[in-house]
């Protein structure tokens, strides 16, 4: 039987669908989610599951946590990543935190979805990448899927969890095609994926990260450079333990990130790298991050400040270079 | 002035729902009284905000709904739990951060939660807790289940974004949610009159297409006919009520010691004073006896009953342990993700 290959985005509805078949307590809220615009939802087969929300964003989140506290497992779409800050209230001081408060009694099994819109002239109130804010929350899990497959186990696995789940998904992944099998399968969280074996240098990459990683490590194979290419997959829980064993192989580390540099998740995981594996590593880990800087609307502009596989192959050099301390 | 009429079965309620009615009244005066007494004597740590002069209101709605309905609140949090039927010592406990409290330690005074009563949980963030009720209405709806929401909040919150939005979809979707405002005038030390377009939070309704009802606060029958109303309501599917019962609290915002001393005056005696000569719990007791509910000899005996309870509650309170320093690392998930060794 030949492999079924699907977008990114259509394996995004195909989880959520696939999911609200299997459990009747799974329902889906987003605006314009019944138009279809945000993905394939099936309003004849769902009905009132699949719900248009007004424009709303502190009452949509705090709906989605209210109906999570009490037996429902809703998915949220926030359509773009920045609205969720108009939401930030309710996913932080309540869906984050009810559990804990509360003392165990409350479960929130919630997802929300959110997307990315870099790379397309939207301008800085849409095309923020914020993941490190919420990774600064305790209480919540976050996954950034790069590949059809990881977008459908993820999200499958997202929806199953009884703790709220972030998901950022990058729009400039939505088109990608890739093998996905059409049975349910989850991946757990907190599973990287080595994308590519290697053993002079480690990539860790998230998200739209992941591909510009890959076209650098493409072209540095053909210099003779052997990269490894690590996915998180998932931002929290973050699978230290194939980062480490990969480092300790490499002894070198570049961290792709397409979100800004200060405080970002490049930067929590270079600082947990150098706690455990300081001994290990023969340069200095380097971060590839946006600079501090908003993303600009003029497509040159946005160019320029955005992530590109040049960025990462100097990185890889400068980690290769002999060090002070090294030569 | 109960709205109720003569005849207090017309109204569903029992002699014994009546006597409930008072021991819940006088259980949130005591425990408050209590509270503020371990307070002062440096035994209860953290912020805490009293009901006390609003315990009609509380108690009203709450008899309006059944266990098995929900419930959210907000900083002014001791009333709505033990108004929904918690039991005191677990929220005692709370207070004092042991580890029998309700929310074993973690929540303590403001964030008060008894899911086995339908109690959701109050909040520190003045608003919150509205959209979560429509979140609950939405899902007894979508479960077809006869439950509502009812959602405590003051008349501070109403001048909070998550109001208007909470109501919107309420509305729009026709959820069993009833939208409760307590309002008792002031948004922690402002009048109402520096902060608020209207007088009335009720007739903000009128935005949504729903019914704006206005009730006296201090009279627990009131509340409870027009609570038990926005209830008949929401069952059928005819979605959410907004009720704003005019009420006062005794003491400050929250327990300040010595500091309230210091800052402005923002209310005069004779406001207080005024209010007080309406007590609630004076008010209800007066209806009981003239409807000859009860005696003034049954009064007594609940009210010894009740303070007894309330004793056994900081004594169970004061003889709980404090939590093991490890369940500090506990109940943040379902699915725990361990932490870094060198944090533990």
């Amino acid at each position: 039987m030949a492999e079924r290959k699907i977008t990114y985005y259509a394996a995004i509805a195909e989880a959520v669908t696939a999911e609200m078949r299997r459990d009747p307590s799974i329902f889906i809220m987003g605006q314009d989610i019944r138009s279809k615009i945000y993905g394939d939802f099936n309003t004849d087969e769902f009905g009132d599951r699949v719900r248009n929300l007004p424009i709303s964003e502190a009452a949509n989140a705090g709906a989605a946590v209210g109906a999570a506290l009490t037996g429902m497992r809703p998915v949220i779409d926030f359509s773009m990543a920045p609205f969720l800050y108009s939401g930030m209230d309710q996913i932080v001081n309540q869906a984050a935190k009810a559990r804990y408060l509360f003392g165990g009694q409350a479960k929130v099994p919630l997802v929300i979805r959110s997307t990315l819109f870099y790379g397309a002239s939207q301008a800085a109130h849409h095309t923020d990448r914020p993941w490190p804010m919420f990774m600064n929350v305790p209480g919540l899990k976050i996954i950034a899927p790069s590949t059809p497959y990881d977008a459908k186990g993820l999200l499958t696995a997202a929806i199953r969890c009884d703790d709220p789940v972030l998901c950022f998904e990058d729009s400039s992944l939505w088109g990608t095609r890739g093998v996905v099998p059409e049975e349910q399968y989850a991946i757990p969280l907190g599973v990287a994926d080595i994308k590519r074996a290697g053993d002079q240098v480690t990539i860790v990459a998230i998200s739209g990260g992941v591909r510009t990683a890959m076209t650098a490590a493409q072209t540095l194979d053909k210099e003779g450079i052997s990269v490894e290419v690590i996915d998180v997959r998932s931002l929290v829980p973050l699978d230290y333990a194939t980062i480490f064993e990969s480092v300790h192989k490499t002894r070198r580390l570049v961290i792709v990130d397409p979100a800004v540099r200060t405080c970002s998740a490049a930067s929590e995981i270079a600082a947990t790298v150098n706690e455990a594996c300081f001994g290990r590593l023969d340069a200095p880990v380097q971060r590839v991050n946006v600079a501090d800087i908003h993303i600009p609307f003029s497509p040159q502009l946005e160019k320029h400040v955005l992530l590109k596989p040049a960025d990462v192959i100097e990185a890889v050099k400068r980690v290769l270079a002999p060090t002070p301390q090294s030569a | 002035m109960a709205v109720i009429g003569d005849n207090l079965q017309a109204a569903g309620l029992t002699p014994d729902d009546l006597r409930e009615m008072l021991r819940r009244m006088m259980r949130i005066r005591y425990f408050d009284e209590a509270g503020v007494e371990l307070l002062e004597k440096g035994q209860l740590p953290g912020p805490m905000h009293t009901s006390i002069g609003q315990e009609a209101e509380v108690v009203g709605a709450c008899m309006a709904l059944r266990t098995d309905d929900y419930m959210t609140g907000n900083h002014r949090s001791h009333g709505h739990p033990i108004g929904k039927g918690a039991k005191t010592r677990p929220l005692m406990a709370e207070l004092l951060g042991k580890a029998t409290g309700v929310c074993r330690g973690k929540g303590g005074s403001m964030h008060l939660a008894d899911f086995s009563v339908g109690s959701l949980g109050e909040s520190g963030i003045v608003g919150a807790g509205m959209p979560i009720a429509v979140g609950a209405g939405l899902s007894a709806k979508l479960r077809g289940s006869d439950q509502v929401c009812l959602s405590f909040f003051g008349d501070g919150a109403a001048n909070t974004g998550p109001f208007h939005e909470a109501h919107n979809m309420a509305a729009t979707w026709k959820l069993p949610v009833i939208f409760f405002c307590e309002n008792n005038g002031y948004a922690v030390r402002s009048p109402m009159s520096d902060t608020t377009s209207v007088t009335d939070i009720a007739v903000r309704a009128v935005s949504y297409g729903i019914p704006g009802v206005i009730v006296d606060g201090q009279d627990a029958l009131a509340v409870y006919e027009a609570v038990a109303q926005a209830v008949a309501r929401a069952r059928a599917g005819e979605g959410p009520t907004l009720i704003e019962a005019k009420t006062y609290r005794y003491r400050d915002h929250s327990e300040m010691g010595a500091v309230a001393a210091q800052l402005v005056p923002y209310r005069t005696d004779e406001e207080i004073e005024a209010w007080q000569s309406r007590d609630p719990i004076t008010l209800f007791k007066a209806t009981l006896l003239e409807r000859e509910v009860m005696t003034e000899a049954g009064i007594s005996e609940l009210e010894a009953e009740v303070k007894a309870e309330i004793d056994d509650a900081v004594q169970f309170a004061n003889e709980s342990p404090f939590p093991d320093l490890a369940t500090a690392y506990e109940d943040l998930y379902v699915e725990p993700i361990p932490f870094h060794k060198e944090v533990r």
